[in-house]
């Protein structure tokens, strides 16, 4: 196993990493940090995991070129990443702050346990996405996805922001079945669309219109994310929404009851 | 205080590889696909299955068998000359493998079927089921001896160890298929030994597979009824044999054999319009017992072809890409990406929707 080439250019550290096994590539970027590093370019990865797990600073930047493997960015406490391809499953698992980009598609169950930070795909993503999501008082983590989702979108979320706006490349459904199954806190705001379907709703959720409340957070949330993969907000932003929201906190408060 | 805690975290991985105008594809490729995937195991099993690996024996059935000892050898080879015509047999080629410190006896047998076998006397069966009936029979019967691979012109290579390992120790590089499947094992709930390794085979039918099978004790009760014996000490077995009753021997449609594996959920049958709901209500009734419960992701290899399907909520990862004439299922994209970097096109395949790939008519 080749050992990771670190090069500095200026402030950027450029790491190549084809072929390096992911604790050598995680160790260098640790070390790197420690030595006061910021801005980091990963060049040729491929399926390499745990990246940027646990890093904590909000003025570290990670650009990745090439697809990172799974459990990208879980724990992590405040950089930034950007995946310029698409991406696997598990990102942004039980992360804490700071912020994970993806130009392209993502995989299954992403965000998670997540509890701050924003994660943005631009692409589709897989299923159960934003699995139990939880917020306390600010601290609130935001899922965006551009494309559409797979099923249980938004399982047992306790809390969070996540957004569809379904964006199809082919003939397919913009929202998988049981999507909200076992929500009980947060929100989904989804682009309108007929596949939005009442026999495909988890039983705990419902449909409702957006209020002023809603749109504040949509304008401010999706101009930041039209900037990120410089898409025209307006057009983005005029689109119908609607609101996905438990229709109890408890929903098995008396399951165990009687 | 400092403590360090480390903890495997992982599932099995699953690669696959297909050709569909049959132009052959090198063993190496195979291994550095799931060789991507090395934290999927843990070193307890690692296999693969070659299709298109013997055309010079291409109408011969290949059985590679594994010995314990050297007596359940002879017991088999004494069995195998009473039924079947022996063309050709010798040690599977291996290599000493610093990583593979110590595996069974490996010897591959290239037969016939005896046209006055002496079992036809009793049990006027055909060749397959002569085939099906030696499986069972060698690897229930004959202490210390498995037969793990029993098709024509195609072959498993599997064993403890990562499957990089394994694919060097039976020196893959020396094989050239046009349909490849790759196993990385992490076993949970049975042992890792030689015989639990992936891929299962039963005739053509090769199955690779990421998760549990929970319906393991039903479907091996059901399968005992047709004669199929399960002695590997694995769920994933049932897969094998389960192929094999419902294509071969029941001949059903490709489509519906996969929906009585990956059954459809009663609250979807009933949206759909009559005649449909009669057929998946009459699959489900009839195969309620080959249905698979628990969360898979499962790689078919046959002699026309490869299969990708997962559960119906999908608990385990499948990716699939084509480029050009080649087509990958993969467990990880990235996977996929280190033997082509750049597909035409990479998609996930929907939970219980099988992705079917075809090869090409064979042209004489």
């Amino acid at each position: 196993m080749p050992a990771s080439k670190t090069k500095k250019t200026g402030k950027t550290i450029t790491i190549d990493a084809k072929g390096v096994y992911y604790r050598e590539l995680n160790h260098s970027i640790r070390t790197a940090l420690k030595a006061g590093g910021k801005e980091f370019h990963l060049k040729n990865i491929n399926g390499q995991r745990y990246i940027g797990d646990g890093l904590v600073g909000r003025d570290v930047r990670i650009t990745i070129d090439g697809v990172p493997g799974n459990d990208l960015g879980a724990f992590m406490d405040g950089p930034t990443i950007v995946v310029n391809s698409n991406a696997q499953d598990g990102i942004s698992n039980t992360m804490n702050d700071g912020k994970i980009i993806i130009h392209g598609d993502a995989g299954d169950v992403l965000g998670y346990g997540m509890r701050g930070g924003k994660l943005f795909v631009r692409g589709d993503v897989g299923y159960r996405v934003g699995i139990h999501m939880k917020e306390f008082k600010a601290k609130i983590p935001v899922i965006i996805a551009g494309g559409v989702a797979g099923d249980f979108l938004g399982e047992y979320m306790a809390g969070g922001i996540l957004i569809l706006l379904g964006e199809k490349k082919k003939n397919e459904m913009m929202v998988g079945d049981y999507l909200g199954t076992g929500m009980h806190g947060g929100v989904i705001y989804l682009k309108y669309s007929d596949d939005i379907k009442e026999d495909r709703l988890g039983k705990e959720v419902a449909v409702m219109e957006l209020d002023d409340a809603d749109n504040k957070v949509l304008d401010k949330l999706l101009k930041e994310y039209c900037q990120d993969f410089r898409m025209d907000y307006d057009k983005t932003r005029q689109q119908r929404f609607v609101k996905l929201k438990p229709v109890s906190h408890r929903p098995y408060g008396k399951l165990y009851a009687y | 205080m400092s403590w360090r805690y480390e903890k495997d975290i992982s599932g099995c991985g699953l690669a696959g590889i297909i050709n569909t105008r049959r132009e052959l594809i090198n063993g190496k490729v195979i291994m550095k696909s799931i060789a991507l995937q090395h934290d999927r195991g843990n070193g307890l099993g690692g296999g693969f299955a070659a299709y298109g690996i013997y055309p010079d024996y291409k109408d011969h059935y290949a059985f590679h068998v594994m010995f314990e000892h050297e007596k359940c050898r002879h017991e088999f080879e004494h069995y195998l000359k009473i039924n079947y015509q022996i063309d050709r047999e010798e040690l599977i080629p291996t290599r000493t493998h610093p990583k593979v410190p110590t595996h069974p006896i490996l010897w591959r047998y290239f037969v016939t079927i005896k046209p006055d076998r002496p079992d036809l006397k009793e049990d006027e069966i055909g060749d397959q089921d002569f085939i099906v009936k030696t499986v069972m029979h060698v690897n229930l019967n004959i202490d210390g001896a498995y037969v793990f691979s029993s098709g024509k012109n195609m072959g498993v290579f599997k064993g403890v160890g990562y499957p990089e390992d394994i694919g060097e120790f039976f020196c893959l590089e020396n094989y050239d298929a046009y349909i490849w499947t790759a196993h990385n094992r992490f076993p949970t709930n049975t042992p890792g030994w030689w015989g639990g390794a992936h891929p299962f085979a039963l005739l053509e039918w090769t199955i690779v597979h990421n998760g549990e099978i929970s319906s393991y004790g039903i479907n091996k009760r059901y399968l005992e009824m047709f004669h199929y014996t399960c002695s590997l000490m694995t769920d994933t077995e049932v897969v094998a044999y389960l192929l094999d009753l419902l294509l071969r021997k029941h001949n059903l449609p490709r489509e519906l054999a996969l929906k009585a594996l990956s059954a459809s959920f009663w609250k979807d049958i009933d949206k759909m319009d009559k005649r449909e709901r009669t057929m998946f209500t009459a699959i489900r009734q009839v195969y309620g017992s080959a249905a698979l419960n628990g969360p898979f992701a499962i790689l078919i290899g046959h002699n026309n072809g490869l299969i990708g399907i997962n559960d119906r909520i999908k608990l385990r990862p499948l990716v699939a890409a084509r480029k050009q004439d080649t087509y990958y299922l993969a467990s990880e994209e990235s996977s996929i990406r280190e033997v082509c970097p750049e597909p035409e096109r990479i998609w996930h395949p929907k939970a219980g929707e099988p992705v079917i790939i075809d090869l090409e008519k064979e042209v004489k």
